[in-house]
């Protein structure tokens, strides 16, 4: 089957983030196919490659740019959430004159318009949080 | 071939951001030329109330948005019947959200649909995604 997968919720702070990751890996692992992953709302924040969480625990943003890199997968954080959260890529940080950057590896800004996309050309749009 | 779209709005506007982000997604959304279906329960229906002021909250008011909805062919607004009374509020607490119909001369149509909870999950049923805020 062809998923699509939503995030609505920030890393640590919620469990949604790490449940679709666990069921990402588990649908890869079956043979299903993963169309796109898109980050709205504090889900943008899984994003960032400047989180440092404690080295006993998890860190969720390196899971999913491993888990990319493996699967080639699509993630794609939504632009409108990530200007309001403070999450931008080299490109955006030139446009917007900001002097820093911290998207991490493996993830792409774009726009709410990926998100419908995802929605008609996967046969589930399964979404985590809210 | 359209896919059915339901954009599910069950949070009160400015506690959280999921309305308005909700309602970005719709607008965006609107482009796709999908079969495009809103539904509001819970504290989702004090979205559409009207008469919103945010000046004492120092945020933005964007209800008025909700009225142009009908303009991006998004016309088919369930409001759930229970979630209304559960929080003594009727019909009349909300806006007049309407549509113009391209077919019959553009005659003004309420978009708002009254359902009951049980009439509002057949037509959650019938959908073929539901995006929930």
């Amino acid at each position: 089957m062809k998923f699509s997968i939503q995030i609505n919720e920030g890393p640590y702070q919620h469990q949604a983030a790490d449940s679709a990751y666990q069921f990402a890996k588990a649908s890869l692992a079956k043979g299903h196919e993963i169309f796109r992953v898109f980050f709205y709302h504090d889900g943008v924040n899984n994003a960032t490659r400047l989180a440092v969480p404690p080295q006993d625990d998890r860190n969720i943003t390196q899971q999913w740019t491993e888990l990319q890199k493996e699967h080639n997968l699509d993630l794609v954080v939504c632009i409108a959430a990530a200007q309001r959260r403070g999450l931008m890529d080299e490109d955006e940080a030139k446009r917007q004159g900001k002097d820093a950057n911290n998207i991490a590896e493996g993830f792409r800004i774009s726009g709410l318009g990926q998100l419908i996309e995802a929605g008609i050309e996967s046969d589930r749009l399964v979404t985590f949080g809210a | 071939m359209a896919k059915k779209f339901m954009y599910m709005n069950t949070k009160a506007p400015y506690g959280s951001i999921y309305a308005l982000e909700s309602l970005e997604v719709v607008l965006i959304g609107a482009a796709f030329e999908q079969d495009v279906s809103l539904a509001f329960i819970d504290d989702g229906v004090y979205q559409l109330t009207k008469g919103q002021s945010t000046d004492g909250i120092g945020m933005k008011n964007f209800s008025p948005t909700y009225s142009a909805l009908g303009d991006y062919d998004v016309n088919k607004i369930y409001v759930e019947k229970e979630s209304l009374e559960e929080r003594g509020l009727s019909l009349d607490d909300l806006q007049h959200l309407t549509w113009e119909d391209e077919d019959e001369d553009w005659a003004e149509k309420d978009s708002i649909r009254l359902v009951s909870r049980a009439e509002l999950a057949d037509v959650i049923d019938d959908q073929d995604v539901v995006l929930s805020f």
